[in-house]
């Protein structure tokens, strides 16, 4: 990413030409949209989670927005069940952001080798998830987690296994399964076309060192890919914290996923059921700093790492 | 090779059986749907299910629709433009504040979407744009990835001396971007195109914020309102599993018809990675 922005290369030298305002025209209106709805939501989390909404008078004297400094967040960073989110989604997390990535990358990486018969028939088995919406897919992995609908929990029950999905102490699992099922293949798609763009002279050299398939996957093709692998981790691991969608329509369907169950439905709930949209403010504000922090961590240790290869080349 | 074979043929039952029991419980009565085995056809019931589905409410699943397609098609096209011209006019031009639109655009991918999404609501409540479509049209339209890339497709698919030759024939700057920036584009656009257009197929926590109206709901806030209520009014169980599957076809299939063309434009944006 960086690379595209810091080389130019001399052929591509920019010219004085044309008229001096067309390039701010042609950004104006991403600029604007951004400032309207980036910076200043952004701006508006700030700035909200610092007041309060203070009635007066029981309730009858109308009320009034005052300054209440950091109130706001000692009051999320007391709330248990808020904080209770952000270990829950980084286990979560920690458990499915390295399965989706481990089974995206074999699938991958043996859709990249000859052994695989009818192709386009498994690409398109492990692709069509994506194109169901994860609201849809928490719906229908809803009805396969019912005992009075699903097959699925049928044929267990008929071997004598009595699994409920969603019991308090599997239904975050339960939760995981579902966003596996729905963004395994984007991420496979993306590392797919990430080992297409290898040029195959890279594994000749390997070939004709004989090494087998399963050390030229791991040693050449993963090493290949590896900016295509970390942009997706990370974008899973951001994803994982906003945990919101399988969650919330889950939610209808059993009493073991509370309103607060992930930090992002928290703030949903605070903003409508606890109708303060000031403590939900806060709470986003929270949840973004956290999120920026992981980011940030992936990243740092990200580099660290290919430093590490680098040196040792 | 086998076992090759065999992973593969585990992978594929695992991504198509809640598919398949959705088409085969689509087509079964509401009575069935508990009584017979999830796998097995019954009665066939698929036509008087649509029928209830295209009636129920005065056919509000179809205006659910219609409004996905609205916020979709449109908002990924418009979407799609302002981040061509954007990352068309950083790799073309050199302007003062450009590194710095770049590196904006670059931090804020670490901005998460669904966090800002309260906080965009209570903006959009002060802006009076709450439950309208143009209070969910606009949001999505700031698509710093989309930008990122298009900026990326640009450096390597737009030659300078192409636009240069263009200048001296006495096109304008406009013109330049509309008949050839655009079309050097298009296999990248498409990549942005299909993600846009997922993301607002996708989305749920900004329209179930920002839209108390039914008549404007999209099909995701729609069905989940309908789960919810099933357990009162148990005919819409049935419904929300045909709506399900009628509103997953048309975009398998358009995705499905369409891969060559994002496929191709994933690999040219990997390049560079």
């Amino acid at each position: 990413m960086t690379d595209g922005t810091a080389t130019t290369t001399p052929r591509r030298r920019f010219s004085g030409a044309g008229s001096p305002w067309a390039p701010y025209v042609f950004v104006a209106p991403f600029v604007l949209l951004f400032i309207v709805f980036l910076i200043a939501p952004i701006g508006v989390a700030i700035v909200n989670s610092l007041f309060s909404r203070q009635s007066s008078g029981l309730g009858f004297g109308g009320s009034s927005i005052e300054f209440v400094g950091l109130t706001n967040f000692l009051r999320a960073f007391a709330d248990r069940d808020f904080l209770a989110g952000f270990p829950r989604v980084l286990l979560y997390g920690a458990v499915q952001v390295p399965v989706m990535m481990a089974v995206a990358a074999t699938l991958a990486l043996l859709f990249d080798t000859a052994l695989v018969k009818a192709r386009r028939f498994f690409q398109f088995s492990v692709f069509l998830p994506y194109a169901v919406p994860s609201v849809i897919a928490a719906l229908l992995w809803g009805f396969l987690y019912q005992p009075s609908v699903s097959p699925i929990l049928q044929f267990f029950a008929g071997i004598g296994l009595d699994v409920n999905p969603l019991s308090p102490g599997i239904v975050l699992w339960s939760i995981a399964n579902i966003s596996l099922w729905s963004l395994i293949g984007i991420n496979m798609i993306i590392l797919f076309s990430a080992l297409q763009s290898v040029p195959r002279e890279m594994y000749e050299a390997a070939r004709i060192d004989g090494a087998s398939e399963l050390r030229t996957a791991l040693q050449i093709k993963l090493p290949m890919i590896s900016p295509a692998i970390l942009l997706t981790t990370l974008s899973s691991i951001i994803g994982t914290l906003q945990l919101f969608n399988e969650p919330q329509v889950l939610q209808t369907i059993t009493s073991n996923i509370p309103s607060d169950y992930t930090p992002n439905m928290a703030i949903y709930a605070a903003s409508t059921l606890g109708k303060d949209p000031h403590l939900a403010s806060a709470m986003a504000v929270i949840l973004g700093l956290a999120t920026l922090v992981v980011s940030l961590l992936v990243l740092a240790a990200n580099r660290r790492t290919t430093n590490r290869a680098a040196d040792g080349i | 090779m086998i076992a090759v074979t065999a992973v593969m043929a585990v992978a594929a039952i695992y991504f198509l059986v809640p598919v398949l029991w959705l088409v085969i419980a689509s087509t079964k009565s509401t009575g069935d749907l508990f009584s017979t085995p999830g796998f097995a056809f019954a009665d066939f019931h698929l036509l008087d299910n649509l029928y209830a589905l295209s009636t129920y409410d005065g056919g509000i699943f179809w205006r659910w629709g219609l409004n996905s397609i609205i916020y979709s098609v449109i908002g990924s096209a418009l979407t799609t433009f302002v981040c061509a011209i954007t990352g068309y006019a950083l790799a073309v031009y050199r302007f003062r504040g450009r590194a710095a639109l770049i590196s904006v655009v670059l931090a804020s991918l670490l901005v998460p979407g669904t966090v800002i999404a309260q906080p965009t609501y209570v903006l959009l409540v002060t802006l009076g744009l709450d439950n309208t479509y143009a209070g969910l049209l606009l949001p999505a339209l700031v698509y710093p990835f989309g930008v990122l890339l298009c900026f990326i497709f640009a450096q390597s698919a737009v030659p300078l001396e192409l636009v240069e030759a263009a200048r001296l024939d006495g096109a304008g700057e406009f013109r330049i971007f509309g008949s050839i920036g655009l079309r050097l584009l298009a296999t990248g656009l498409v990549t942005v195109l299909l993600f846009a257009f997922l993301g607002s197929w996708n989305s749920y926590i900004l329209p179930l914020l920002v839209l108390t109206d039914q008549e404007l709901m999209p099909l995701t806030v729609g069905l989940t309102g309908w789960s919810q209520a099933s357990i009162t009014i148990p005919g819409l169980q049935i419904l929300t599993v045909v709506g399900s599957l009628v509103s997953v076809v048309p975009i398998a299939i358009v995705f499905l018809s369409l891969q060559r063309f994002w496929k191709a434009g994933l690999t040219a944006g990997s390049v560079r990675g």
